[in-house]
């Protein structure tokens, strides 16, 4: 069985949850932009949360399948299409053979993707699956999917949802899924402005009360020049982006650069792996997902909470995902 | 070893890492302090360390709060693990870092291969013989990786030779280029941008996914630039491929 990319649309990659240990080489972590998203994928087929699946950005991607295949689909709202009928969101569905799924326009958010049971197989490289561009590492050759390109899948257990298999051989749709989908933070991505949280970061104190101020009460929008690697920050300017050197040191996802043009700059999960500009803080991990479905234009504004609570908040979100793995695994027990 | 532990500050990074640091200014002996205290927290095998980044002065501790977490509620995963690396962390001074490999990288200056040897010669008022043999002289020492997978930055360079970085970067540079800015060598691993004064290229593969490690240097090691001609560049690197 296999997935044949028919349209790779504008930016379609393997991803999964990212590359650690390799930072020491300066290899980048990577992965999807939006991680919840992909773990919440996965774990719908009853996937381990760290398979690889597909991230699709805005539009145009098309994929036909040669066999039944188990998916489901989280995140963005892509208006992903089977035949006319609009495919459920947050739920596992079996995709009947010769069928062609579509993702037609951005509804809500950026960033889509489709994780399919048993994961995609695709080689390991230093230890993950995700494809990062930039050094043609992981995923299909390294590089974006384009059109023509086949994708297996690891292990395709076929007695998952078994019954919902039958339902789509038989279904005049190309698809069957059930009436229950998880409940997952998705209905955030419509929210507009966004507004995300960060934790104060080491040079934060030596900004002036200015740029302090400026940096919470303003609203910025996301400029066009961004992409995985980072988020360009339009609407305010900050000053003091000159003022502290700083020797270059570790960055994470989410860190917020000031250079000295004053336009804050978001890391995202592509990022390099040292940076020297002065940084504001860094964006709760819970967020990370809200920011990975912003797209050029879309306005968010900052508030500040304090490190505890964003362990706190990301521990809640640990225990979210651990409870629909659970429930999950005892649908496909039954 | 000249430690100081009142040097030693922890700082958040975000909620799934944080960076430690030592001292303040960047000084020789500072990358020995923090490629020993990187040894000995890779030794520790703290439970749900993701990735440690050496840098000049500080190290990025990368980890999975749920490996953190208290029961009582009173402790953050950071306050925890914080608390656990102070724990365990011996006196400083008994710390000694693992000795770095000293390898020798050959170079050649040719003006096809070192687009910026002669205008930097110029402005430095040397001539391309001297600069080359300023550059051959130091035995860099590998600061820290970064910017792209394998590419390294090195201390050790003649005082001579800091020049900011070019006004305009390049689009491309071509992989094995050996350049200079500000106070750093650097080498470039694959085909990248780059503002960096370009004084001559190796032939050496810097980056190789098939190797374990896939990067040829690691922080520590020690590098001495030796000058090759076109024609030995030529041979080293069909001998290596």
């Amino acid at each position: 069985m296999s997935i044949e990319v028919l349209r790779a649309g504008i930016l379609t990659t393997v991803q999964d949850l990212g590359r650690h240990g390799m930072q020491q080489f300066g290899v980048p972590v990577g992965g999807a932009m939006d991680a919840y998203s992909l773990q919440v994928a996965n774990l719908l087929l009853g996937n381990d949360a760290t398979a690889a699946g597909v991230e699709v950005t805005l539009a145009g991607a098309h994929f036909s399948f040669d066999t039944d295949t188990l998916i489901a689909i989280c995140g963005g709202d892509l208006a992903p299409t089977v035949g006319d009928k609009r495919l459920p969101m947050r739920r596992p569905i079996w995709i009947a053979g010769g069928s062609t799924l579509v993702f037609r326009l951005g509804v809500t958010g950026a960033r889509a993707y489709i994780a399919f049971a048993g994961g995609l197989d695709v080689p390991e490289v230093l230890g993950s699956r995700s494809t990062y561009v930039r050094a043609a590492i992981g995923g299909v050759d390294g590089r974006a999917l384009r059109s023509g390109d086949r994708l297996e899948c690891l292990f395709t257990q076929e007695k998952r949802f078994e019954s919902l298999k039958n339902a789509a051989t038989f279904s005049r749709d190309g698809f069957s899924a059930p009436l229950w989908s998880v409940h997952t933070n998705a209905r955030q991505f419509s929210r507009k402005p966004q507004s995300v949280r960060f934790v104060a970061g080491r040079h934060w104190e030596s900004l002036t009360p200015a740029a302090r101020q400026a940096f919470v009460s303003g609203q910025f929008r996301v400029g066009a020049a961004s992409d995985r690697m980072g988020y360009r920050l339009e609407g305010v300017r900050l000053d003091g982006g000159d003022r502290c050197s700083v020797d270059s040191e570790a960055v994470t996802f989410g860190t917020i650069q000031l250079p000295p043009d004053g336009k804050p700059i978001v890391l995202m999960a592509d990022r390099q792996t040292i940076g020297g500009y002065p940084r504001l803080g860094e964006v709760a991990s819970v967020d990370l997902s809200l920011l990975a479905q912003l797209q050029p234009g879309d306005a968010l504004s900052f508030s500040k909470i304090s490190l505890a609570k964003a362990q706190q908040l990301l521990h809640l979100q640990n225990r979210a995902l651990a409870q629909i793995r659970d429930s999950i695994g005892r649908r496909l027990a039954q | 070893m000249d430690f100081d532990s009142t040097a030693l500050r922890f700082s958040p990074l975000g909620d799934r890492a944080l960076l430690l640091e030592l001292g303040r200014a960047v000084e020789p002996a500072a990358i020995d302090r923090v490629r020993a205290l990187a040894d000995f927290l890779r030794e520790q095998q703290f439970p749900g360390i993701l990735d440690l980044v050496p840098a000049l002065r500080t190290i990025g501790v990368h980890y999975d709060p749920q490996f953190w977490l208290d029961e009582t509620g009173r402790y953050s995963p950071y306050e925890l693990l914080v608390g656990e690396i102070r724990k365990r962390l011996p006196e400083l001074d008994s710390l000694s870092a693992h000795d770095g490999r000293l390898v020798e990288v050959p170079v050649c200056y040719d003006e096809a291969f070192g687009e910026d040897l002669l205008p930097f010669a110029r402005e430095k008022s040397l001539s391309p013989e001297q600069l080359v043999e300023i550059h051959c002289a130091p035995i860099y020492t590998v600061y820290m990786l970064g910017f792209a997978p394998g590419f390294v930055y090195l201390g050790g360079l003649d005082e001579r030779l800091v020049a900011p970085r070019r006004d305009t970067p390049r689009a491309n540079v071509a992989a094995g280029s050996v350049a200079i800015a500000n106070h750093y060598c650097g080498i470039y691993p694959a085909e990248l941008p780059g503002g960096w004064h370009i004084l001559g290229r190796t032939p050496l593969c810097l980056f190789d996914l098939s190797r374990d490690p896939p990067s040829r240097f690691s922080a520590g090691d020690r590098i001495k630039f030796v000058p090759v001609s076109a024609v030995q560049f030529g041979e080293i690197e069909n001998a290596s491929s």
